[in-house]
């Protein structure tokens, strides 16, 4: 029955889109949640498809430091504007924490040492900037798997929730400053890190220090910097806008995975 | 009574004008498909390209890197916005519609203009969004017609081209009479032509899936799934160039396909793909 009725829908969708094409007015009418609805079951499909080919924990390609990219472009925020970030940077980051929090069982603060001195990870991977543009570079860092392991999960979590330092959009009320969620799948993936360091050396502020996150099956967005706050939830829906990130917030795909 | 023109019938000449099934039914749905497929993954395309109008090769490739192809936009003498295209070190001055066009009446910096993108401003998640949904409508569509196409023998029959028609002279002599706008009468006139046949191939078997592969390699989920993306093209920038290059193949296609259904009888073309009616002159006895 919900097959027959879900196959109704894309009919009737396929016939609207095929309408908004025909009259070069699809501006307008891309704006009409009938027709975004329709158009985003295609991240669904993406998201089911590549989930159902991603078995056994496939990695992103890792190259070599021959294949570094010379110069690797920064984007984004290239330097958080918050005082209470800048007096952490000026003391070396010695006295920032990560707070993981949320459905865990023992909430964690952690400084720089502390994840230093946990299981490392080296990976030398590509960067695919939704734009279009990719950089290789080499992450040094701690598997995020590592770290939730330590705060043991509690039933019902489902996302992990990154709060970020910096504010990318100003607005009055906060709601600029920058955050992403992945799930489980993803968090507990080897490839997935807390990386502190790029490139051979500590990680540079254009880049995110002092901790950024590498969800290396995935694109340039997900990839949050300048990382303050874990949390660990059941739903990111009463965050912000409730898409489950900056750029989900502002139409983009939670699966960034394409 | 059927299939048979009355008013060509009619006449005394010794040709007649019949109506021959040209297109199954299942070619003539995909192939209209298709036409809003293609239209819709072009300009979205174009979107997604804008964010970015610049293309590389190799596995890596951002703005400090060596572009061959850029659509950039400069300060002239003037202070005005200029428009460039660069291949490799040419520049050829492009304001107005590459590198800088008309945004709200102001001429801004922009890869493709305004007419050319879906949306028409400038809305990459936008862009994405119609671009991933047409680009499954269209693989399925694909799938589709490659399934009939194999099972109902559509490509044995009517686009392999056959021996005599790949013989050097035949193919000279239509390279000839397409050029003269003259095209076949007749029983000839019954099967697709050599130049069709290769054309249709060319894009069904090699500019389509070269499309949709590329398509694939830029994607980082794909990449880890099936890693010998990446080492077909030689690097997920090259598949992105690449992606580009089959793109403005299948335009030049479209452009050439479009002139020649033009010239070679628009309403019997058209009819021959909504009802699958072909009209053609024949000598043959009444049957």
């Amino acid at each position: 029955m919900t097959i027959r009725l879900d196959r109704r829908r894309l009919l009737t969708g396929a016939g609207v889109t095929a309408a908004a094409a025909a009259l070069s007015a699809c501006a307008p009418l891309s704006a009409s949640d009938g027709v975004r609805n329709v158009l985003d079951m295609a991240e669904q499909l993406t998201m089911h498809a590549q989930r159902l080919l991603l078995t056994g924990d496939a990695l992103a390609r890792e190259f070599t430091e021959a294949d570094l990219s010379p110069v690797f472009k920064s984007n984004g925020t290239h330097s958080p504007d918050d005082a209470a970030y800048q007096r952490l940077a000026e003391g070396g980051f010695a006295d920032w924490r990560l707070q993981v929090d949320g459905l865990v069982e023992r909430p964690l603060s952690l400084s720089l040492a502390d994840l230093r001195a946990m299981p490392s990870r080296s990976q030398i991977t590509r960067h695919d900037c939704v734009e279009g543009w990719s950089a290789i570079g080499k992450w040094t860092g701690v598997p995020l798997a590592q770290v939730l392991k330590a705060a043991g999960l509690k039933a019902g979590a489902r996302y992990v929730v990154f709060h970020c330092a910096d504010e990318y959009e100003k607005t009055l009320d906060g709601s600029g400053r920058y955050y992403e969620s992945i799930d489980l799948v993803d968090a507990f993936h080897p490839q997935t890190i807390l990386a502190y360091g790029m490139n051979g050396r500590d990680l540079p502020i254009a880049h995110g220090a002092p901790l950024r996150l590498r969800v290396e099956r995935q694109l340039g967005y997900k990839q949050a910097k300048y990382l303050m706050r874990l949390e660990i939830v059941e739903s990111f829906a009463r965050f912000y806008r409730g898409k489950g990130g900056f750029w989900e917030d502002r139409g983009y795909e939670w699966y960034a995975g394409i | 009574m059927d299939g048979i023109d009355r008013s060509a019938a009619g006449r005394a000449a010794p040709t007649r004008r019949v109506l021959v099934r040209r297109h199954s039914g299942t070619v003539r749905v995909t192939h209209w498909v298709n036409v809003l497929c293609f239209g819709i993954l072009l300009m979205s395309g174009l979107q997604i390209f804008n964010a970015h109008p610049e293309l590389y090769w190799g596995q890596y490739g951002a703005d400090a890197d060596w572009s061959f192809l850029a659509l950039e936009a400069k300060r002239g003498d003037d202070g005005a916005i200029e428009g460039v295209t660069r291949i490799g070190a040419l520049e050829i001055p492009t304001t107005g519609v590459l590198g800088a066009s008309a945004v709200n009446g102001e001429i801004r910096p922009r890869g493709f203009p305004n007419w050319a993108t879906l949306p028409g401003f400038r809305d990459l998640a936008e862009g994405r969004r119609w671009h991933f949904f047409f680009a499954w409508l269209f693989v399925i569509n694909g799938f589709a017609y490659l399934l009939y196409g194999l099972i109902a023998g559509h490509f044995r029959r009517d686009l392999a081209p056959s021996r005599d028609q790949l013989a050097p002279r035949h193919l000279w002599h239509e390279i000839v009479t397409h050029a003269r706008l003259r095209f076949p009468k007749g029983e000839e006139a019954r099967r697709y032509n050599a130049l069709q046949k290769l054309a249709y191939c060319g894009v069904a078997f090699l500019l389509l899936p070269v499309m949709v592969l590329t398509g694939l390699t830029m994607s980082p989920g794909m990449d880890a799934a099936l890693p010998w993306l990446v080492d077909l093209f030689g690097g997920r920038q090259s598949a992105r160039s690449l992606h580009f290059i089959a793109a403005t193949l299948l335009v030049l296609f479209v452009v050439i396909h479009l002139a020649m259904v033009f010239a070679s009888g628009l309403f019997n073309n058209l009819r021959s793909m909504i009802t699958g009616r072909y009209a053609i002159e024949t000598e043959e006895p009444k049957p």
